[in-house]
């Protein structure tokens, strides 16, 4: 302990005779952590997004779409012949065991008008299912309830965004708001839901009863028929099977066969989104190794200003192995030094690395996530560096022979 | 005098260099009592400071062996030759070598540095070294704030402050006037008289004159070993040391 403190105070004094050489071999490191805490922390807030939005889709989704695969992989349902029905959604939830819930949807885009308040918003036509499966609560008010569908009810729930636009501080509950020039009552305030994995504001929308969306907002040729239709798996391991289920009952219902292209999609929106998730993981993973490289460069950096500085006390080494220091005492000595650079190094890239973090996020409206595994990892990680690219100059210096050191000029 | 402190035995040292070999050192021998002060001298080249690096821990002989203190210092690992190096021998240079931007008093807390000695007696020990030879006042000086003489003068606090069996001094007046090699002497004198033993070496017989026995070598051999029948008093000589 004692050696150690001593060691400690000599590596001060070396350090301080040559200022601004020390800082200049620290750069290396304060840059590798700075950029490995950046990195990092950049990398695992684009993580952090993706797997909230994957909690925020619901668990264990699976989303039909109108339309066929193409060649070139799915095309987008929307806009597509309209050939799923309200009666699909109910035939899914009763004949697929694997299923747990089928909600049928139909969407648009409409004027919503309160007052003199005027917002277009998303309009959605849903069930009592949606919810559930989205797992989305209604915070103020009630639900929309299977009645409501089948009587194509005008009542409606408006999103937090719509009700912040809409009503500011007034209380929205009860009161009759305009969609496409038809008077609906809002039931109730659905809870905040935040960005979707496009990037939209989620919140900003309205659900209306089923029926009512189809026959009065989005009414077409085709009457009974549904935008998309989004399928919760009983759990996790029957996602396959819940597809395998659907997709032969569709194909069943839709009379699909060999010589007739299937007219809707099956996408497992999960996957989808645990692919993202992994991509983002493997590019974070990628920018940390590209930053590290940066560590392990500045620790050449170390390595090369130690033998430098060996050398150059050659003659200090020869008088102080004379006076009675032992080979240990010196590598010691040298050693201290440069894990004292790197420390030193360490804890001032680690402050830029999370003030860079932070300025990424305030000014690119990125967020960043910076945790405490990955700063102490590191800062054990630059005095690692220390150890490992100082023991060779240490291990020179300590193995110098004490005549020839005193000899040095 | 008293027991013999140190004992060389046949010690011969050879260079290689390549082809080259270079005998340093032919089957020296030499016994040294407490209490002596004994200056080498000779040409150059003539081995003295190779002998002296032996006699110091410093290298190893060839062949021969030597005795300090009546322990055989031969096959003694690096780690101990570090700790005799620190515990029994003070070294003096010619080029005193005190450590660079470092004060005084920390040139001589070294070697009770790596003595393990606790930092308050460390201290004590160190303004007393320096208190001996008139440098309270520079123990917060560095190197390139001290004349030469003042710096020998701190070599040698530092050779003394751990006690040593003996002191050892490869020209420790060749970097200095004559009326300051005459001071050192005057130092190494009155620690000879308080009973340290100390083996010198010097180029000038009239430095030689201020010791008690003279020992000449030769193309690595020793030429003559005498005693020195009127040794001279530095204090008398104009050094007298404050
Ligand atoms: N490391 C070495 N490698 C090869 N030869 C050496 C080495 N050290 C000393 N020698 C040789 O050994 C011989 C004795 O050298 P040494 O330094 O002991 O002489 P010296 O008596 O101290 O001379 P001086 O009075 O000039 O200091 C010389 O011939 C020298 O060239
Ligand atoms: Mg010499």
């Amino acid at each position: 302990m004692i050696e150690l403190l001593l060691s400690l105070k000599i590596a001060v004094r070396a350090l301080r005779t040559n200022k601004m050489r020390s800082f200049l071999t620290m750069l290396g490191i304060i840059i590798g952590i700075a950029a490995v805490i950046a990195m990092v922390a950049i990398g695992s807030g684009a993580s952090k997004i993706i797997s909230e939005q994957i909690a925020s889709i619901g668990s264990n989704i699976l989303l039909v779409l109108p339309g066929s695969r193409t060649s070139g992989g799915i095309r987008l349902g929307h806009g597509s012949t309209p050939t799923l029905t309200y009666d699909d959604a109910k035939a899914i939830s009763v004949e697929c065991p694997a299923v747990a819930l089928a909600a049928p949807i139909v969407r648009g885009g409409a004027p919503v008008v309160y007052g003199n308040m005027n917002w277009t918003t998303a309009v959605m036509g849903i069930t009592p299912e949606y919810l559930a499966v989205r797992d989305w609560p209604v915070i103020e008010g009630r639900n929309l309830v299977q009645s409501d569908v089948d009587g194509a009810t005008k009542n409606c729930l408006i999103g937090k965004t719509v009700a912040d636009t809409l009503f500011g501080s007034e209380d929205p509950l009860g009161k009759i708001i305009r969609i496409k020039k038809l008077p609906f009552t809002v039931v109730g305030i659905m809870d905040r839901k935040g960005r979707s994995p496009q990037g939209s504001d989620q919140d900003d929308i309205v659900f209306v009863p089923l029926r009512t969306g189809q026959r009065k907002l989005f009414g077409s040729e085709y009457p009974n028929s549904v935008g998309s239709i989004m399928i919760q798996a009983k759990s996790e391991q029957d996602l396959d099977r819940a597809e395998e289920q659907v997709t032969a009952l569709l194909n069943q219902r839709h009379r699909i066969g060999p010589s007739r292209e299937a007219d809707f999609t099956v996408r497992n929106l999960t996957e989808l989104l645990d692919v993202a998730e992994q991509s983002s993981k493997a590019m974070s993973l990628l920018l940390g190794a590209v930053a590290s490289i940066s560590l392990i460069v500045g620790g050449i950096g170390i390595m090369n200003i130690m033998l430098v500085s060996v050398t150059e006390r050659t003659r200090e080494i020869g008088i102080r192995m004379a006076i009675g220091a032992t080979e240990r005492d010196i590598l010691l000595q040298f050693l201290t030094e440069a894990v004292l650079l790197t420390l030193i190094g360490g804890i001032i890239g680690m402050l830029l690395g999370v003030g860079g973090a932070k300025l990424v996020s305030v000014i690119f409206d990125w967020p960043t996530l910076i945790s405490v595994q990955a700063i102490a990892i590191a800062f054990c990680f630059s005095g690692a560096v220390g150890i490992f690219f100082g023991f060779y100059p240490a291990r020179k210096a300590a193995s110098l022979n004490p005549i020839e050191a005193l000899r040095y000029e | 005098m008293g027991e013999i402190i140190v004992r060389a035995d046949d010690v011969s040292k050879v260079y290689t260099m390549g082809e080259q070999r270079v005998e340093a050192l032919k089957a020296v021998s030499l016994e040294v009592e407490t209490g002596d002060f004994v200056a080498i001298m000779g040409a150059s080249g003539s081995g003295k400071s190779t002998f002296m690096n032996i006699l110091g821990c410093l290298d190893t002989p060839t062949s021969g062996s030597y005795w300090l203190q009546g322990a055989n210092v031969r096959g003694l690992q690096k780690r101990d030759l570090a700790a005799v190096r620190n515990q029994k021998i003070g070294f003096v240079f010619q080029g005193f070598n005190l450590l660079a931007r470092t004060t005084a008093l920390e040139n001589v807390e070294l070697p009770l540095i790596y003595g393990r000695v606790p930092a308050a007696a460390r201290k004590e020990r160190s303004l007393a070294a320096l208190a001996l030879f008139g440098l309270s006042d520079r123990a917060g000086h560095t190197g390139n704030q001290l004349s030469g003489g003042q710096q020998q003068r701190v070599a040698i606090a530092r050779a003394l402050v751990n006690d040593p069996a003996i002191i050892l001094a490869d020209e420790p007046t060749g970097n200095l006037d004559s009326i300051t090699s005459v001071e050192i002497m005057s130092i190494f004198q009155r620690l000879n008289r308080q009973g340290s033993t100390i083996i010198m070496v010097t180029h000038e017989p009239e430095i030689a004159a201020f010791t008690k026995r003279n020992v000449v070598f030769r193309d690595g051999r020793i030429l003559s070993d005498t005693v020195v029948v009127d040794q001279l008093d530095a204090e008398q000589a104009g050094g007298g040391s404050d």
